[in-house]
């Protein structure tokens, strides 16, 4: 389709790239469910799914407020194509095993940590009420994923050595969490977004600090993925949407 | 812990639903250690903000009375009803009581 579109605002890319990484990121936990190491660690792992659903549904519905065209939370989650979707690819890499998801976890709660932190005073009212309720969750993710690293890392040897191997996977994925582009450099600018790169240093030294005790290797790589924020994604990303949006579309407009 | 292998022990968890009131024994679940415990348990037992503290306890820890010296333990107390405060008479105009 090469139809020609106007430029959607600022506000309502900025507010679907967050609501996208804490949607994918809640259907990637709500993957363990069923098949954690052991029943708690499932509840465990769907609390924090549930905490990041619920994030991506404000953020979902405040989009679409923003863009004006109609599009509620479900329109955007369940009847948007790969393209449309504008999460960091880190987010929807697949699972893995235990150390992946754990590695996964403490790097993007980190980030996340250090983003809704700063975006409690955002001179977005909205913004800032969404990024108040969700810092105190994601400080739980964060300390969830502390724990675990700790303990795999600092562990037997099978568990420092899959700990590593998540961190090894995961590394080429970090930096785009942590991109720059005009879009956000322009809106935080107006005191609205916040500029991940600003949260690459904050981040990476809490990351760091928990690798060094849990005795694990700050891994070193030139491979940068990136593009997700202009909707190129990995091959995962397809399957993802797959058994996401399945029952929305097979069943449009259906209602419990 | 004598936990096969493989399985996290087991942890007693007590909640207290608000200030003031006691802990209350609300269930148990398997974790490595006491801190995890402790985070199991916020996310088993205080999903619906059922408390503002939590204690947890290796289950093993506990001594506990035997339900087969139950008679022994507790039944010489039955026929003992002047333990109970039912025999006062409660004057006139005291209240909160």
């Amino acid at each position: 389709m090469n139809t020609q579109h106007p430029e959607p605002p600022a506000l309502f890319t900025y507010t679907l790239r967050l609501g996208d990484d804490a949607l994918v990121s809640a259907q990637r936990m709500g993957g363990w469910i069923a098949a954690g190491p052991q029943l708690e660690e499932d509840v465990a792992l769907g609390n924090i799914g549930l905490d990041l659903l619920g994030q991506a549904r404000a953020l979902l519905t405040y989009a679409g407020d923003v863009e004006g065209a109609g599009r509620g939370e479900d329109a955007l989650a369940y009847l948007r194509d790969e393209r449309d979707f504008l999460n960091a690819q880190l987010f929807e890499l697949d699972n893995g095993d235990f150390g992946f998801t754990i590695a996964r976890l403490l790097v993007a709660s980190s980030y996340q940590w250090e983003l809704y932190s700063r975006l409690q005073s955002s001179a977005d009212e909205t913004l800032a009420a969404i990024a108040a309720k969700a810092v105190k969750e994601v400080a739980y993710h964060r300390d969830h994923a502390t724990q675990w690293t700790l303990r795999l890392g600092d562990g037997t040897d099978e568990s420092h050595g899959r700990m590593q191997r998540g961190l090894d996977d995961l590394w080429p994925y970090v930096d785009e969490v942590f991109e720059s582009d005009d879009l956000v450099a322009r809106l935080a600018a107006d005191g609205l977004a916040v500029d991940p790169a600003t949260l690459r240093e904050p981040a990476s030294s809490y990351v760091e600090k928990v690798l060094a005790e849990a005795t694990l290797e700050v891994p070193e790589t030139n491979v940068r993925h990136t593009g997700g924020r202009r909707g190129i994604h990995t091959e995962r990303m397809g399957y993802l949407l797959a058994e996401m949006q399945y029952l929305a579309r097979a069943h449009p407009g259906a209602t419990w | 812990m004598s936990a096969p292998r493989g399985e996290w022990p087991l942890w007693e968890v007590f909640v207290r639903a608000k200030r003031g009131l006691n802990h209350v024994h609300v269930g148990s679940l398997h974790a490595p250690d006491a801190p995890m415990a402790l985070r199991n348990a916020r996310d088993l037992y205080t999903r619906r903000q059922e408390g503002v503290s939590i204690w947890v306890i290796p289950a093993d820890e506990i001594t506990a009375s035997s339900p087969d010296e139950k008679d022994a333990f507790f039944e010489p107390a039955g026929d003992k009803i002047y333990r109970h405060p039912t025999f006062y008479e409660v004057p006139e105009g005291v209240e909160h009581l």
